[in-house]
């Protein structure tokens, strides 16, 4: 059941890739499909998928990683199909009536309320699964158990919270209604992050074979430095916001915090590297290396963008989006598809040698193509910037910007065609069947020969 | 032990921050919602607006920032009322009744008016 829902996640991967280039392309050319899919229809198609990519992704990594923690089956196995039902009927339910125009009209999540509902009951059975089955002891357990309670709990905390507009109390008071979006948004991004930051220690662990990663103290610094910021950091998005200064203080003192993980990076970037070096040729090893790469490029971004006398020009402008690109396909992107490329190799290595090479290629695309998707976002936010400046109108910035939007409209299709030389293998892995014995023990010839070329490379 | 002390801790001091940023740290003195704002809102929210508009840089780029477009001597009143009529280049056209456009501007009034803007 693990592998259905990464195989659903993958495609809602595609269909989220499909929306978004139609969207960065209604950048370019202004009237495509103004009538039928215009972009307050395209944006929430695909920004509700490529959500539903990063939570249904670390779902199905936590079926599958559960029990091989815990060492026994799932507690509720039936649980897991009555989840897979729920969300693919809440997806398919969601997806049409955003082409009907039928929305609940919130950032980010755009569809009505009601939905949040079923939302929510759908993941009862990954939460009572992972409570009953891993029963954990937080006071001994290693980081990893840690993030994945932590992002679960928070999921149902924050999902709720971004419902509070629904009640008058919130509804009528502007500022009220915005400052308590961007604080549950800005921690649902958090507990994604636990989820997904939890599958890579687990892996870290796996590949490493050193148990101390995910128990010594610096992991655990690390995890509080995290869930600190989950919970407080979310303020900078509203500096613009009228609300109590001191919120803003609170999230800019917390987000100078992140400079301890920045510093970390930096002081361990010699060792990330000769790791990189020596295990390049490993596909896991290299996910993680340039999802490293990425966590430094968008750390220092988001560091900038939290220091008041920037985000006052930076905010509300394209180098906002650049740093969720960053983010969602850069770091999140590439640390799921280490754990697939794992579970696939580990479960199928057979006919995954067979598309190894394919999804090189896709990495290589993805992340060569997101550096310029980068740089053509904060371009293009900075034209915003020299214009607000100069007290230009929107469609002269507009104008300005052409260029940029074309590279990033560009660049978003390579990105596109980069992740499906990586989507389309991985699904057919995934969806095969699981080996025969004689098909077993060629694995394990493969995967005898390579641990030998391993050991002789170092 | 001090792992989940501590995390009771944080959690403790995170529901408490909560409850202070849904009451006090949200109540600042603005202007009374009308009726006709809060119709405007839910038309926003009902259009899906925030998809390319922003409200306190809330909200997608593809369209203008609306918290200070009431009172910007570029937009002002009659220009989004245009807008909102005809649709413009990039924007369909949404055919708003004159009511629900009435709505929609006594929302971006009262925004407007309950906004400080930070930009320099």
């Amino acid at each position: 059941m693990a592998k259905a829902f990464i195989i659903l996640s993958l495609t809602y991967l595609l269909l989220g890739l499909t929306f978004g280039v139609i969207g960065s392309l209604q950048y370019v050319f202004p009237s495509l499909l103004t009538e039928s899919l215009a972009f307050h229809k395209s944006r929430p198609l695909h920004v509700y998928l490529v959500i539903s990519w990063l939570f249904t992704a670390a779902q199905g990594l936590l079926y599958y990683f559960i029990p091989r923690v815990a060492g026994r089956s799932l507690y509720w196995q039936q649980g897991t199909w009555i989840h897979f039902a729920l969300q693919a009927g809440v997806s398919l339910s969601i997806i049409t009536g955003f082409f009907m125009g039928y929305f609940g009209g919130r950032e980010y999540l755009e569809f009505p309320p009601f939905y949040a509902f079923i939302i929510a009951i759908s993941w009862l059975p990954l939460a009572i699964n992972f409570f009953a089955t891993i029963r954990p002891s937080l006071g001994i357990a290693p980081v990893y158990i840690w993030n994945w309670t932590i992002g679960i709990v928070f999921f149902f905390l924050t999902l709720a919270e971004s419902y509070l507009w629904t009640l008058d109390f919130v509804m009528s008071n502007t500022v009220r209604d915005i400052t308590i979006q961007w604080k549950a948004l800005g921690s649902m991004v958090g507990s994604w992050n636990m989820l997904i930051y939890g599958c890579t220690l687990f892996l870290m662990e796996k590949l490493s074979g050193d148990k101390t990663i995910a128990r010594n103290r610096t992991a655990f610094f690390f995890f509080f430095v995290g869930f600190v910021n989950l919970m407080f950091n979310w303020g900078h998005h509203t500096y613009a916001v009228p609300a109590a200064p001191w919120i803003a203080t609170v999230s800019y003192v917390i987000s100078m915090t992140e400079l301890l993980i920045f510093g970390h990076i930096i002081y361990k970037w010699k060792q990330t590297l000769s790791n990189a070096m020596r295990n390049g040729k490993h596909l896991t090893h290299k996910l993680l290396f340039l999802a490293d790469a990425w966590i430094f490029f968008n750390l220092a971004l988001a560091i900038a963008i939290s220091v008041p006398a920037l985000n006052a020009y930076t905010h509300g402008t394209h180098i906002t989006v650049a740093h969720a690109m960053g983010a969602t396909i850069g770091i999140n992107t590439m640390l799921i598809f280490a754990s697939i490329v794992f579970i696939a190799k580990k479960d199928h290595a057979n006919i995954f040698q067979k598309y190894s090479r394919t999804i090189r290629t896709g990495t290589l695309i993805t992340n060569a193509a997101l550096a310029i998707f980068w740089i053509s976002l904060i371009g293009s936010g900075l034209v915003k910037i020299s214009g607000q400046l100069n007290s230009e109108s929107f469609a002269i910035i507009m104008k300005k910007s052409e260029m940029l939007f074309k590279w990033f409209a560009g660049s978003g299709i390579f990105i596109m065609i980069g992740l499906l030389l990586m989507i389309i293998p991985a699904i057919r892995v995934l969806s095969a069947k699981r080996p025969t014995p004689r098909a077993k023990r060629q694995e394990l010839r493969i995967q005898h020969a390579e641990a030998i070329e391993k050991e002789m490379a170092e | 032990m001090q792992k989940t002390g501590l995390l009771f801790i944080l959690l403790f001091a995170y529901f408490g921050y909560s409850a202070y940023v849904y009451t006090a740290g949200t109540d600042m003195s603005q202007p009374a919602q009308k009726r006709e704002a809060m119709a405007g809102k839910q038309i926003f929210q009902d259009y899906n607006c925030i998809a390319c508009h922003q409200v306190y840089g809330l909200g997608g780029y593809l369209g203008t920032d609306l918290t200070n477009a009431w009172s910007d001597k570029k937009r002002g009143e009659a220009y989004m009322r245009a807008i909102l009529k005809s649709g413009g280049n990039r924007m369909p056209n949404f055919r708003f009744t004159d009511r629900q456009i009435e709505h929609l501007i006594a929302y971006f009034k009262y925004v407007d008016q309950s906004a400080v803007n930070n930009k320099p």
